[in-house]
């Protein structure tokens, strides 16, 4: 399993070093850090991007941009009838999948590049890999296995997952624009936000930056709070429960 | 407007949780049951993730049981000897109830679980009353007493040895079948996020023959005393109860249960039974249906996880 993830990671960075030309990406966004208060019902975030050329004169970049919410591993099950009764019965697990996916690029990907460099350079919900525990071994599957297709389509539907094959617009050449939300259900944590240049279809430069996502208030206190004394904050609910009935008892006293 | 909430981590409109809290407040104070049954179902149908759900239920529960329990406690209508010997039960119950419910989710059948043990329990418990009030209706129409107590036909449980005077609720039995009922109660409501108010009243009526006001008010003490336990449990084990969503819902619930009591007080009791055994009816119903009916979706997602 280490084995293979650093196969990939060295085939990955063999890909990104491989044609090592000019290019420089500058990213810039809105809001390096998003707060959950109580109030918090998603927030819509723009990314700025400038790249550096090389000096030629009239360059056809493109632009895809993914962003990428923390690792969470997610069951997706499958109900069948057994009994004449609808139960889960089959399921597969996503380990380290992102909560949130989101790509955005200035034209459908398939025009960018080549299929087999789209795959390698993941470019759009479909190519990003999804690391299945299969038995005691973990691997990506066919794109159009029935529990990954499944899983896109409830991710997608829930506004977690989403792609936009025009979502990012070209102010220059040189320069884009994208937005992306932070839905009100995403979980909290670091989400990483990729951009990837390409030039009649090879990767030429790439760049990172990322947006953290934290609770704040009262919210963050109180899941702080539960999270680290389970106990005190079990009790602590409880007795809140019977302060509010004895409240409420004494508010509606008849006599 | 929406609130957040820092344990379900999701927003909800603070107005429909409210109102939902309010209804089932309402209903529960009108037929004198807790209503986690009908609470716990339409959380979940907001959305709210069913873990969470039946956890912050219980600190719900916990609040208006309290505040019913109270009530009867001026009123002397508390058997204090029985509930204790139900509560050894029950809270036994609670932690076997919270154990199995971490078990059933990390095997993914906490919904099936959840939607058979509905069906079942209120379709079976909401005949039973319906059968049993049509029967009153009947019997007071034609003028006919109602029986209070039926004669004879004692248990054969009640005989087992441990006996034990109750007092209060004038009722000579062994221990072993009450703390049998208590450890059921507890089991079902940590379970399934239902004080089980609605089963262990007839339960107490008919099994044990305590007196209706007696039952009641014994069945709020163990309500009160399992959620409570389920409440801490549920922190400690899952760290699914919301705390905000529980509070909304309590100020709802015990608002609404004041309007509801009012309610129920102008009609007459066996139209009141006739009426919940028509709601638990409708509720095991509709879960069961969705359980034979075939999805609209086969495939869920769910988060991985222990603990949250």
């Amino acid at each position: 399993m280490r084995r293979r993830l650093l196969a990939i990671l060295l085939f990955g960075l063999a890909a990104l070093a491989g044609p090592a030309r000019g290019e420089r990406l500058v990213l810039s966004v809105s809001q390096p850090e998003v707060l959950i208060t109580s109030n918090f019902t998603g927030a819509d975030l723009v990314l700025f991007g400038v790249v550096e050329g090389d000096g030629r004169p009239k360059p056809r970049y493109d632009f895809a941009v993914t962003v990428r919410g923390p690792a969470e591993t997610f069951v997706t099950w499958r109900k069948s009838r057994v009994l004449g009764l609808y139960i889960n019965t089959d399921s597969r697990t996503f380990v380290d999948s992102p909560a949130v996916l989101a790509v955005a690029t200035n034209r459908p990907a398939a025009e960018i590049a080549p299929p087999e460099v789209l795959r390698r350079e993941q470019v759009g919900l479909w190519r990003n890999i999804f690391v299945q525990r299969v038995g005691p071994d973990f691997a990506d599957v066919v794109p159009d296995d029935p529990f990954r297709l499944a899983f896109l389509r409830i991710k997608t539907a829930e506004g977690l997952y989403a792609e936009d094959p025009f979502g990012v617009n070209l102010l220059s050449p040189f320069v884009f624009r994208t937005t992306f939300r932070i839905p009100a259900s995403a979980p909290v944590g670091s989400y990483e936000v990729s951009v990837k240049l390409f030039e009649s279809g090879l990767p030429v430069a790439s760049a990172v930056t990322s947006v953290m996502v934290r609770k704040d208030g009262y919210g963050q206190e109180l899941a702080a709070f539960a999270e680290d004394r389970p106990w005190l904050y079990g009790f602590g609910v409880a007795f809140g429960a019977l302060f509010v009935g004895f409240g409420a008892n004494l508010l509606f006293r008849k006599d | 407007m929406t609130i957040y909430l820092p344990i379900a981590e999701l927003p909800v409109a603070i107005f429909t949780i409210f109102a939902m809290g309010l209804a089932v407040g309402f209903i529960s104070g009108m037929f004198g049951v807790g209503g986690g049954f009908l609470m716990t179902p339409l959380l979940i149908f907001t959305g709210v993730p069913a873990a969470v759900a039946v956890a912050s239920v219980s600190a719900h529960m916990a609040a208006s049981s309290f505040s019913g329990a109270l009530s009867y406690l001026r009123k002397g209508l508390i058997d204090l000897p029985l509930s204790g010997i139900l509560l050894a039960g029950g809270l036994a119950g609670t932690g076997l109830g919270v154990a199995t419910f971490t078990v059933l989710r990390a095997y993914g059948q906490v919904d099936l679980t959840i939607g058979l043990s509905y069906v079942i329990l209120l379709s079976g418990v909401g005949l039973l009353m319906f059968v049993e009030s049509v029967g009153a209706i009947r019997r007071a129409r034609s003028g006919r007493k109602a029986e209070v107590r039926r004669p004879g036909t004692h248990g054969w449980f009640l005989r087992l040895p441990f006996k034990m005077r109750f007092r209060r609720s004038r009722i000579y039995v062994s221990v072993i079948p009450v703390a049998v009922l208590g450890l059921g109660i507890g089991f079902l409501g940590a379970l399934l996020g239902v004080g089980g108010g609605f089963l262990l009243v007839p339960a107490l009526i008919y099994l044990l023959r305590v007196p209706t006001q007696m039952s009641i008010g014994t069945s709020l003490v163990l309500t009160l005393v399992t959620m409570t336990a389920a409440t801490v449990l549920h922190a400690v084990a899952n760290g699914t109860v919301d705390a905000i969503l529980a509070l909304i819902l309590m100020i709802g619930g015990t608002m609404g249960a004041q309007f509801g009591a009012r309610a129920g007080q102008r009609l007459k009791a066996e139209y009141l039974r006739l009426l919940l055994a028509m709601l638990v009816l409708a509720v095991g119903l509709r879960v069961g249906y969705d359980l034979v009916r075939p999805p609209a979706d086969p495939f869920v997602v769910r988060t991985e996880e222990g603990r949250r």
